[in-house]
């Protein structure tokens, strides 16, 4: 699919006003939905075997934000979640660790104690989430308070009220005001900032557009598709558009924005169908932990499961992994 | 063509695709394969679906889905639903009597008696459901101050080699004892004849016997076996169609990585319509004792 043709968006110019930021997002080409669906589908279809499927594994693995966002957590099940992180077979030395846990703030310190510094990064969804339904001081200090508790990734949920209703500049002030809570005092980055969508609210893949190029202009280092509570949560033809705009928006202007495909993704299958489209739309600069993330907890096992056919040359038994 | 045959006034035969029967549905193989089946005269009868290794997957994944709500039905309803699979059975006796005829050469007398005990035996094992846990559990005498028991629980999911000669009344005899005590099976049915064991999945299909707990598999034993044999998360295997002494030793080998139970059979092929006994049913029970504290 050709790229939209844009010109290097100007920040500032962009967001000066409430109408030139909805001129620029009304303006983006729309996105062909036929098309989105049908190449998807056809990306889908790749067969990834052997050696490659070997490796396919490991990425995903390692690229795996492992997720428990439950009202029933409790800092047991995260510490177990945590062990899980660090070596998720141990009966296999050789299989990466993932690339974060995912928490609710109020189990960030538990999440960090148990993880150390084992190089898997604490995440936590801040800003009221799911429904990201409070007043933006409340979001800055769930937001603060997730940092100070030691998480070095917050994910966001955009206000997909005001998005729906067209007020694009109070959803970019709010992730502006976000990203200038992660970052410290000196202006470095305290934690990184991955904006969630919701997609599943967004209605159409217009706005699965506009919103990744709004997240990204007010700073995103990720965009996401999904909470995980509302269906459809990932789907490939939404996170094609998602990978689209990245694409697109590193042309413009060369910065570099994640993706992460949370919600849904349950099997290995699905996981290596998502990689051959992030190398296909945006190249292999993206196939790392630091710019493709799954946002996942059940995929983890499928993996294993698959890493386990690979080694073994026999079929897996859910048995033999950890329940979670 | 339609109009051509409506001119003649010929009507062109409608064939039957022979599938798969897997988690309730019947695909064609995930490999696109068939192999020509004959009938006992040697004549080309039906091209049946070839199973491949894939398809053994899905169905292990379809039957280990099923067996949650499977096992947790009451003893008396599994047994219910059995006889329920007995009453369709009968009202679809002369089909199977021709393809038993047809596929193992018999007479139409002696087919009909296939048939019949056939029915029977669905009903014998029927009647096992809600009577097993007294045969083979026990309340157990012990020193001290419990009420000490043992109940019968199903395995789990049952990969069953069927006979390869008795086409239906061997199938039935293979498969009722292991779903009546609450397992889940994915059965390989017999290689050469598999016409009744997918007229059999047709049963089931319209039966009360929920998707995934029978899946009946067409195709080659010695392709398919060993990879249920392997297979993690099957928790046993009936090798009662594997007549080949070097498989059987391969297949058992392979199961011993996790310890899955391994029910032999008879190394030749039995005379199915001799009564069948309890064994089938005991070999895919795992006895639990509960030791229950009393008087304090």
């Amino acid at each position: 699919m050709a790229a939209p043709v844009l010109s290097a968006p100007d920040d500032e110019e962009l967001v000066s006003t409430p109408s030139a930021l909805r001129r620029f997002l009304r303006g983006l080409p729309g996105v062909d939905q036929v098309g989105c669906e049908a190449r998807a589908a056809t990306l889908a279809s790749r067969s990834i075997k052997t050696t490659a499927k070997a490796q396919a594994l490991d990425l995903a693995v390692s690229m795996i934000d492992l997720t428990t966002l439950e009202g029933q957590d409790t800092t047991g099940k995260v510490r177990a979640l945590c062990a899980k992180a660090q070596r998720p077979d141990p009966t296999d030395p050789s299989c990466p660790s993932v690339a974060a846990v995912c928490v609710y703030p109020d189990l960030v310190s538990a999440a960090r104690t148990a993880l150390g510094n084992s190089g898997v990064a604490v995440a936590s969804v801040a800003t009221a989430f799911p429904s990201g339904r409070a007043a933006l001081e409340v979001k800055l200090r769930d937001t603060a308070d997730a940092i100070a508790a030691g998480a070095t990734e917050i994910d966001m949920v955009i206000d997909r009220g005001a998005f729906l209703s067209g007020d694009f500049t109070k959803v970019h002030e709010e992730i502006a005001a976000v990203r200038a809570a992660c970052a410290t005092s000196d202006g470095q980055a305290a934690a990184h900032l991955k904006v969630i969508l919701e997609t599943g609210e967004l209605m159409t893949y217009d706005n699965v557009r506009r919103a990744s190029w709004l997240a990204m202009l007010a700073g995103a280092d990720f965009i996401k598709t999904s909470t995980g509570k509302v269906q459809p949560a990932a789907t490939l033809p939404v996170t094609l558009v998602m990978l689209e705009a990245v694409r697109d928006f590193a042309d413009a202007t060369g910065r570099q924005v994640g993706v992460k495909a949370a919600g849904g993704i349950s099997t290995a299958k699905d996981a290596i169908r998502y990689l051959v489209m992030v190398n296909e739309t945006v190249g292999d600069d993206w196939l790392t932990p630091h710019l493709f993330r799954f946002g996942a907890s059940r995929l983890l096992n499928d993996l294993l499961m698959q890493r386990s056919k690979l080694a073994t040359g026999r079929y897996a038994g859910h048995d033999y992994f950890t329940l979670d | 063509m339609p109009t051509k045959s409506s001119a003649s006034g010929q009507r062109l035969d409608v064939r039957k695709t022979y599938k798969l029967y897997i988690g309730g549905a019947f695909p064609r193989s995930e490999s696109g394969r068939s192999y020509a089946v004959h009938d006992a005269k040697g004549q080309f009868w039906a091209n049946a679906a070839q199973a491949s290794r894939k398809d053994a997957r899905d169905a292990v994944a379809a039957a280990r889905k099923a067996f949650g709500s499977w096992s947790g039905r009451t003893a008396y309803n599994r047994g219910q639903v059995v006889y329920r699979v007995a009453e369709l059975l009968e009202g679809r006796r002369d089909q199977f009597v021709e393809e038993v005829q047809r596929g193992e050469g018999v007479g139409k007398r002696q087919a009909q008696a296939g048939v019949s005990a056939s029915i029977d035996r669905l009903v014998w094992y029927a009647g096992w459901a809600d009577k097993l846990a007294q045969v083979v559990g026990s309340s157990n005498p012990v020193a001290g101050p419990y009420f000490d028991f043992s109940v019968p629980e199903p395995t789990g999911v049952v990969a069953v080699v069927a006979p390869q000669q008795s086409s239906l009344l061997g199938l039935v005899s293979v498969v009722a004892p292991v779903i009546v005590t609450g397992n889940t099976c994915v059965v390989v049915a017999s290689q050469t004849r598999p016409t009744p064991a997918v007229a059999l999945a047709e049963v089931l299909a319209t039966s009360d016997v929920p998707g995934g707990v029978v899946n009946l598999l067409t195709g080659s034993a010695a392709e398919v076996a060993p990879w249920l044999a392997s297979h993690m998360d099957v928790n046993a295997i009936d090798l009662t169609g594997v007549n080949d002494s070097g498989l059987r030793t391969e297949l058992q080998a392979a199961a011993a990585d996790n310890l899955k139970r391994v029910f032999l059979g008879p190394a030749a092929e039995p005379d199915w319509s001799a009564g069948p006994g309890t064994a089938r049913m005991r070999a895919f029970l795992e006895i639990k004792t509960v030791w229950h504290p009393i008087g304090i």
